[in-house]
């Protein structure tokens, strides 16, 4: 599905590339946490699935095109196939829930009667039912979230990418978020997570490729985060902000869930048990040229 | 759906930057003023030309007695040179004069005491006085040059005169002040263009998380686009339509009502010309609003 041969990326002519010499191959339906210290280029892999960025070297394929051929106005197309949630959530403060989901389709030109009735199933798929009408700032940072995922899935993406999806979260909204991105993955949707939380990594047991200084340093199947302070930088042992030293206590001890998450978790769990579908694929355009060019690539393989 | 959405968030993009948008609407209102005033003027003196022309002549005075020019060596203009002149007329300038009429002393004589019957400023002239000429209607006015170059320096004639020379200061002065009015709208409209530009610019940054989040879910260019661009067009828009209203009005009670009234020999403008000019002037807003908005979003909203 995400393909990368030889890729590397330098920003600015001089500068030590964010990535270098990256090959990896992301299989369809697969999910792969994207670990690393900071400024290891874990930002930059996700960009360039995106094509917010080209790569300075090699080839980067996703679902089949060649990203670095593809030509601007077949960029949106890409990205309507691709999900993307960040650590910031970037909810627009001033439409609620309901209509920063609806946002998403609206600005794609999807019809009005497909929105209605997408846009509800979604929020209760997420476990957001009831609280359409809100404003990002009546949420919790959890519930923001998971709207933020709403919207990046409610076009049933055949890939999300995560970028920290849980670094502004206590573990418990964590692992609900987690969940949540676990569902996502069972419907057959890729799911590439860039993170930092070695509990949740250890935890999930699925495929890690960890990058340092831009270079794929390993690359394992059902793994776990690996050795803390091989990963994070060595800073002694002083509190940095998002880089803790070796024996300094983790950040995560103090912080409680608050009630929304736990709510918002247990309505999300409910709504599958009671067997809620994800809302329906959209067989458009571009999803179909994207199936179609993964069949193309699985009879090649 | 798409439309309501798009013309939603142009509204909503008015209104947020209600101020530069006002701005806008005025700067383009005054340029475009000028812009209309300038070709109303240029109308004006067309019309003026088209009118005065028709009535004035080239006219090819014959040598009268004592005559200091160097053709005039001979005394006054025999009825040989007279006749060659005429030749001359009808053969060479064929197709540059459209109706000849001779003018003879006796004929300068009637039209003179016609004109002034008490004498001029108290000399009682005679036929003696007057001069036999040539007076030609050029079907083209403007090849007096053509005429004047034939016939000056022949034997018997005097001099050729063109009677248009005597409008020349006039249109030549509604000339420049129609060249001034169209210098100040351009730099006007480079001001409103400027002003477009920054305002597009504002639109865009305050909306930075909007257009970051379409280009995310896939929103196509046009579609990201498209409500700035509407957003200078429409205000652009509106100024050229005040723009508009105020020739019209200018026009119908300015000149309709008021010069008309006062001055009723010349053919006037009237607000049929503002219509008429009325899509240049739209036309020229919208110019003026894309040319800006694609000189900004190239650089803000890129994919
Ligand atoms: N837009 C940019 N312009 C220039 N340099 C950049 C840009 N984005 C990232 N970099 C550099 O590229 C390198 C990799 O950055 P990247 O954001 O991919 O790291 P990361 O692994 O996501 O880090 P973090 O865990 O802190 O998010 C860093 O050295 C960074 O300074
Ligand atoms: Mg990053």
């Amino acid at each position: 599905m995400i393909r990368f041969e030889n890729v590397s990326k330098v920003y600015a002519r001089g500068a030590r590339p964010a990535l270098d010499d990256v090959s990896v191959d992301v299989e369809r339906g697969e999910f792969v946490f994207l670990v690393g210290a900071s400024g290891s280029g874990k930002s930059t892999f996700l960009r360039l699935v995106l094509r917010e960025e080209r790569p300075t070297g090699g080839r980067v394929y996703v679902a089949g095109r060649d990203l670095t051929r593809l030509s601007p106005w077949r960029v949106p197309g890409l990205r309507r196939g691709i999900g993307m949630v960040f650590q910031d959530f970037r909810l627009l403060p001033n439409k609620t829930v309901y209509e920063n989901v609806a946002f998403a389709l609206q600005v794609i030109g999807r019809p009005r009667h497909h929105i209605r009735t997408t846009v509800p199933e979604v929020l209760e798929w997420v476990g957001l039912d009831g609280k359409e009408k809100r404003r990002p700032h009546e949420l919790s940072g959890g519930e923001q979230q998971r709207v933020a995922i709403a919207r990046a899935f409610v076009n049933r993406p055949k890939i999300l990418l995560a970028d920290e999806p849980t670094g502004n979260l206590d573990p418990t909204t964590s692992q609900g978020i987690m969940r949540l991105l676990d569902r996502i993955n069972r419907t057959g949707t890729t799911v590439v997570m860039a993170t930092h939380d070695d509990e949740i990594v250890n935890e999930m047991r699925r495929r890690v490729v960890e990058l340092s200084t831009g270079r794929i340093v390993r690359d394992e199947v059902e793994a776990a985060y690996g050795r803390r302070e091989e990963i994070l930088p060595q800073v002694g042992p002083v509190a940095v902000l998002d880089a803790p030293g070796r024996g300094v206590p983790a950040r995560r001890i103090s912080v409680r869930p608050e009630p929304g998450d736990v709510a918002a978790e247990r309505a999300a769990e409910q709504a599958a048990a009671r067997g809620v579908d994800p809302p329906p694929v959209e067989v458009d355009e571009d999803s179909r040229e994207m199936s179609g060019a993964m069949a193309s690539r699985a009879e090649e393989a | 759906m798409r439309l309501q959405f798009i013309l939603g968030e142009v509204f909503r993009g008015l209104r947020r930057n209600a101020t530069m948008v006002v701005s806008v609407v005025l700067v383009t209102f005054v340029s475009l003023t000028f812009v209309g005033a300038a070709a109303l003027l240029q109308m004006q003196i067309d019309k003026l030309q088209g009118d005065w022309y028709d009535l004035v002549e080239v006219s090819v005075f014959l040598c009268p007695e004592g005559s200091t020019a160097s053709t005039c060596a001979g005394g006054e203009a025999t009825e040989e040179q007279i006749s060659t002149v005429e030749r001359t007329i009808s053969t060479e300038l064929d197709d540059v004069v459209s109706t000849v009429y001779f003018e003879s002393k006796e004929d300068a004589f009637e039209a003179f005491s016609a004109q002034y019957p008490d004498g001029y400023q108290g000399t009682q002239l005679t036929e003696e006085d007057m001069q036999a000429s040539f007076r030609l209607q050029l079907a083209d006015p403007e090849q007096y040059q053509v005429v004047d170059e034939v016939l000056s320096g022949r034997d018997g004639v005097e001099v050729v005169e063109d009677q248009r020379a005597i409008f020349e200061p006039l249109f030549l002065a509604l000339n420049r002040s129609s060249l001034v009015a169209v210098g100040l709208a351009v730099v006007m409209l480079v001001a409103a263009a400027l002003l477009i530009i920054t305002t597009i610019r504002l639109s865009a940054v305050s909306r930075q998380r909007e257009t970051g989040i379409m280009r995310l879910v896939g929103a196509s260019t046009l579609f990201v686009q498209l409500p700035f661009m509407l957003e200078g067009a429409l205000a652009a828009l509106l100024g050229a339509v005040l723009a508009v209203i105020g020739l019209w009005a200018a026009v119908q009670y300015l000149v309709i009502d008021w010069l008309a009234e006062s001055v009723d020999w010349v053919e006037h403008v009237t607000t049929a010309d503002v219509l008429t000019i009325a899509p240049l002037l739209l036309g020229l807003a919208v110019a003026v609003a894309a040319v800006s908005s694609a000189v900004t979003l190239h650089r803000y909203t890129r994919v």
